[in-house]
């Protein structure tokens, strides 16, 4: 219905203005849908916030007061960078389909070639979208801000003690070799190394949280323990900044699940309220949890919980029916306050803002829940029939991308030890990072 | 004179304020101050992450009075600002040598 009033908007401009009538012709076969057009743009915008602000005050607020300034200026940084990077290469190498053909493995199932680097032939008039139609310029800039997210959340495991100028190199560099080809293996469809396998990740749980995840696990057992830790009190600063943060997460990530539906359909529609029934389950769950282990709710618990929440139900978000988004998000707040807090003491390594027990294992516990929950026997929406094999090529796709990740961001990491050195100095740590790094101060009272 | 002092939980400076003011003290100095005693700090939990926070915030009042009112201000102090919970405060009293009004000149039991 929608196709047809556009070309009846074709045939009247015809009449008044045959020159760009003429235009119009030329792309008259795919005419993009106004409605899924601005869902989309919406749904980036939304995606953008999640990092600035959202991410930027959930981190900045659990930092020492002397460290706020590097957390939210890494954020920044990374939104810039990857924004540059992502235009030039990234989104070529993230979604190029060029070599790539249905149960084939070779090189472009891992890596997308070159065909769309400098985003070459796009153009406005250039559509895209698996469901319906939409520009493409959005759908590069509403995977742009995927791509900017998912460095992003990495800075939270190895916060108050990382270089500023390695963190810029790392990222660039994580950004080229481990996000852009885990998001082409799993998103760039037929002949892509996990899409093949049949892994479900509606908006990005392996790509996004799981990829983030591991990479801060290997990033703060690389950097090692901030001094002090964990005798020294390093109480979080600002936790109304951490609240606030945090709800805007929650908010912006309506873009992220509901927009991963590429589109303003039945999709979105669910995606969004299983992303709602999650969050508010694992919200609880934490709360519940903190409160009988600890005698006492607490508002970072809650905050925690809430994300734990929103990350576990990110890949299930497109296949899980509401009940089964109960299920997830629940489990989500319980398992990941125990990662959080006691796994973390038990282990001894110093993911600073948890970075790991959150975005890790919700990522991972996410994923594979996907797998049960998706089947239609469970109330889910997807294809799956045989859990126990769905849930099976669920933990491929977690382990794959749990050894990828982990192996490259681990020699990233060495490589730039050894050439510019990770950490600040001691004497630098201890006056902050906001001084040592920046000139300046977070607050002057 | 009289310099006393008296350490108190925050929540009772009202208390003390009040009952320092009907038996007719005319001025008091107060600060936000920290320190421990025999309650010692308390712990805080984030994520699982327990501090202990060594030292705990007080109030200290400062009131220079005449020698015959000492024996009422400790009464009042001490009965304004107790709980019967541990952390209650101290008072200390220490003997004041000169006091002086800087507006008008006026010195000891005139400028208190």
């Amino acid at each position: 219905m929608t196709l047809r009033k556009f070309a009846g908007l074709g045939a009247l401009l015809s009449l008044v203005m045959p020159s760009l009538a003429m235009a119009a012709d030329e792309v008259a076969a795919p005419v993009l849908n106004s409605g899924d057009t601005a869902w989309m743009l919406t749904a980036t915008a939304l995606v953008l916030f999640m990092t600035i602000p959202g991410l930027a005050l959930f981190y900045g607020g659990m930092v020492r007061s002397k460290n706020i300034l590097s957390v939210m200026m890494q954020c920044f940084a990374i939104t810039g960078l990857i924004s540059v990077l992502w235009v030039i290469y990234g989104y070529s190498i993230a979604f190029d389909t060029t070599g790539m053909e249905q149960g084939v493995v070779n090189f472009n199932s891992f890596f997308g070639g070159m065909g769309k680097a400098f985003l070459a032939g796009v153009t406005p008039a250039s559509v895209t979208g698996p469901a319906a139609l939409f520009p493409e310029a959005v759908f590069i800039t509403f995977q742009m801000t995927f791509a900017i997210i998912t460095p992003a959340l990495i800075v939270g495991a190895f916060a108050e003690r990382m270089k500023f100028s390695a963190m810029l190199i790392f990222m660039g560099v994580w950004f080229t070799l481990v996000y852009a080809p885990i998001a082409h293996m799993v998103w760039a469809g037929n002949g892509g190394l996990m899409w093949d396998w049949g892994v479900l990740d509606f908006a990005g749980g392996t790509v996004v949280h799981i990829n983030a995840g591991i990479a801060g696990l290997v990033a703060c057992l690389v950097l090692g323990k901030r001094k002090g830790f964990p005798t020294t009190p390093m109480a979080p600063h600002n936790l109304g900044y951490t609240l606030m943060g945090a709800a805007m997460l929650w908010v912006g990530w309506f873009g992220f699940n509901a927009g991963s539906a590429a589109a303003a359909n039945g999709t979105a529609g669910m995606a969004m309220l299983v992303t709602q029934i999650a969050t508010a389950a694992a919200a609880l769950g934490w709360m519940l949890a903190e409160w009988l282990t600890h005698g006492k709710p607490s508002a970072l618990g809650i905050a925690s919980g809430v994300v734990a929440g929103l990350v576990a139900i990110t890949p299930a978000a497109g296949t899980v029916g509401p009940m089964g988004a109960l299920v997830i998000g629940l489990s989500a707040g319980v398992v990941c306050f125990f990662c959080a807090t006691t796994l973390k003491r038990k282990m001894g390594y110093d993911d600073s803002l948890d970075a790991f027990g959150v975005h890790g294992i919700g990522g991972i516990l996410g994923a594979i829940l996907t797998g049960v929950f998706a089947a239609p026997s469970l109330g889910g929406f997807g294809t799956v029939t045989d859990i126990a094999a769905q849930v099976w090529i669920q933990c491929k796709g977690v382990g794959f991308t749990v050894i990828y990740t982990a192996i490259v961001t681990y020699i990233i990491l060495k490589v730039l030890d050894a050439v510019m050195g990770l950490r600040v100095t001691e004497e630098e740590e201890a006056v902050g990072l906001d001084l040592a790094q920046h000139n300046e101060r977070g607050y002057n009272l | 004179m009289k310099l006393v002092t008296a350490i108190i939980k925050p929540f009772k400076l009202d208390d003390v304020r009040e009952a320092l003011s009907e038996i007719g003290v005319q001025g008091i100095t107060v600060t936000e101050v920290k320190g421990f005693g025999r309650q010692k700090g308390h712990t805080e939990l984030y994520r699982g992450a327990e501090y202990v926070v060594d030292f705990l915030p007080k109030v200290k009042i400062d009131v220079a009075i005449d020698d015959k009112d000492l024996d009422r201000v400790i009464e009042a102090i001490t009965k304004a600002a107790n709980t019967g919970k541990i952390g209650d405060g101290k008072i200390f009293v220490v003997n004041l040598e000169q006091a002086i009004r800087i507006r008008t000149g006026e010195t000891d039991t005139d400028a208190i």
